[in-house]
């Protein structure tokens, strides 16, 4: 691939501009209050880790990090289990209605979360699910499933069509061709979706804040009351920031070469 | 490869259908009863027809008149961010490294930011912003330049915009970097025996090859930008005053601030209205592409 001249020192520029911001949440996040407030100081001069020490001790705060879990979890499941079928559905047949149900399922996936905010509100509070990480993670179903079925139709549809018959002609159920065979074949793909399905659902804010009050509430919520009687806490707020990075940074390496697909929903 | 028609395959996509239906249908079914609708509380409701659409669409009221203007300002900020974006992005893409473990860490680090929470995405520019804590806040005013996010209103905007280029040219550099590698390296030899120069290189071979992720890419872009919330919120709170009020932020407002329902009802048909006939556009383009790209592998 042919690059342009100073490519090297236009890429260093950009990745300075990408890290600088995130070093300095980093830099706060291991700062006495005193210090920040008081000085501007380019690295910890008194280093502490006495905020990291407050979340994972405080259980309003290390609490939220489990409930985001918890729904974030619950709706990779969900989404994946349902999404897989009709991945194959979508690949390898065609029905009545297939391409109006894939464009609804996308315009889903662009829809406004603004816009739903309310009416999830007025309906997981009617069935009983508000507060609960169930209402949050089928809220979040509405983006990641279409999501999980796009990524994983491109998948399926990588497996050669001989499989599936040979399979059938040995004998093989449906139920047991899909779990035996199909299954294992796009293990990848299934990683991939999930990645998509768990960082989606993790980076999103406001439905998970409007379905939740007290016992299910997100760690991204929890952050929002850092003020207190002394003002900001400021080294606390970055703190339970970088612990909200480290999930997506974890896994990061092994999705590197699927980031754009995914973000293209499967189609790049 | 043709596909086999076998209406049975409805039962495999029923358990999506019935998931979706139940987060999507119900509660947009919910939001046309209450466009309809005028309530002063107590779960007593009132008919009100067309009314809070013809309201919407008048300047001269004032739900209209914040919806329009909401409207204008995200459509300007949209256009904004896709004029820096794009050819941001696209030159990054040229910019990365051809091979080696340089190649890895680069795209690791373009896609960090896309990884992070969104509302985080606000609170790290909200600290590297401010005067008093931030390194960028402080190195600007340092500078003599009198930059304060939280009171003037055009510095509030050149933080939503920088965070937002900040949060996602990587995603438009990894779309483009995608398009990129697909190139083969003998068309770069064609170009080389011609004695093409390195603009005409890009124009003839790595834009038209680029064509499709592009487009991808815009439409993504736009769509995300026409529906931004938690980042600004984060940081400015659509503020100062309501400089950086875009429409998702007036929606909540209206909807869950004031429980007004009835008009936030309206002004949600409407938003997803315009997001849906984008929609449209990127799908057809996107199954296009699609066709366009197994033609091609078939030929091949």
């Amino acid at each position: 691939m042919h690059s342009i001249p100073g490519r090297r020192l236009i890429m260093g520029l950009f990745l300075i501009f990408l890290l600088l911001p995130i070093y300095w949440l980093v830099n706060m996040s291991f700062k006495t209050n005193a210090e920040i407030v008081s000085t501007m100081t380019l690295w910890p001069h008194a280093p502490t880790l006495q905020h990291y020490k407050r979340i994972f001790t405080d259980e309003s705060w290390y609490s939220g990090y489990i409930n985001s879990l918890e729904y974030v979890v619950l709706n990779t499941i969900i989404s994946i289990s349902v999404a897989l079928p009709a991945a194959y559905a979508f690949s390898r047949y065609r029905f009545l209605g297939d391409k109006h149900l894939f464009f609804w399922l996308l315009s889903n996936r662009m829809a406004p979360a603004a816009v739903y905010a309310l009416p999830f509100f007025n309906l997981y509070s009617a069935i009983g699910l508000f507060d609960t990480p169930w209402a949050v993670a089928l809220a979040h179903c509405i983006f990641n499933v279409p999501l999980a079925v796009w990524i994983l139709e491109g998948f399926v549809s990588g497996v050669p069509r001989e499989i599936d018959e040979t399979a059938f002609l040995d004998g093989y159920s449906f139920p047991r061709f899909f779990i035996k065979i199909l299954v294992p074949l796009i293990a990848s793909g299934i990683g991939v979706a999930a990645f998509f399905c768990f960082m989606f659902s993790w980076v999103e804010l406001l439905l998970a804040r409007t379905l939740t009050s007290v016992s299910a509430k997100p760690i991204a919520a929890i952050m929002t009351r850092t003020v207190s009687a002394a003002g900001m806490d400021w080294g606390l707020l970055a703190a339970a920031g970088v612990l909200t990075i480290i999930p997506g940074a974890l896994v990061i390496w092994f999705v590197r070469n699927y980031i754009a697909s995914g973000f293209a929903l499967g189609r790049v | 490869m043709d596909k086999t028609v076998n209406q049975k395959a409805w039962f495999l996509v029923l358990p999506v259908f019935l998931v979706v239906a139940f987060s999507a249908v119900l509660p947009l079914m919910t939001v046309v009863n209450y466009s309809m609708q005028d309530t002063f509380g107590n779960n007593q409701f009132f008919w009100n027809g067309v009314g809070w659409f013809k309201e919407l669409l008048d300047p001269s009221t004032d739900l209209g008149g914040r919806f329009l203007a909401s409207l204008g300002r995200n459509l300007f900020f949209s256009m904004v961010i896709l004029a820096i974006e794009v050819p941001l992005g696209i030159v990054v893409a040229l910019s990365m490294p051809r091979q080696g473990w340089t190649v890895a860490a680069c795209l690791v680090i373009l896609a960090l930011p896309l990884l992070i929470p969104w509302n985080v995405v606000g609170t790290i520019w909200q600290i590297f912003g401010r005067p008093d804590i931030g390194l960028m806040g402080y190195v600007l005013n340092a500078a003599g330049i009198d930059y304060n996010y939280v009171s003037n209103d055009i510095d509030a905007w050149v933080t939503v915009i920088v965070m937002d280029v900040w949060h996602w040219t990587s995603l438009v550099a990894l779309l483009c970097y995608a398009g990129l590698k697909s190139i083969p390296e003998a068309y770069y030899q064609a170009a080389q025996i011609d004695g093409a120069s390195r603009w005409a290189v890009f124009k003839a071979i790595q834009l038209p090859k680029m064509n499709r992720v592009l487009l991808i890419a815009v439409l993504l872009r736009f769509m995300d930008s026409f529906m931004i919330y938690t980042e600004p919120f984060v940081v400015t709170g659509g503020g100062p005053g309501n400089s950086t009020t875009f429409v998702s932020i007036e929606l909540v407002k209206i909807a869950l601030g004031q429980f007004d329902l009835g008009k936030a009802a309206a002004l949600s048909l409407v938003y997803n209205l315009i997001i849906l006939i984008v929609c449209w556009i990127f799908y057809t383009v996107m199954t296009n592409a699609g066709a366009e790209r197994k033609h091609q592998e078939g030929a091949a």
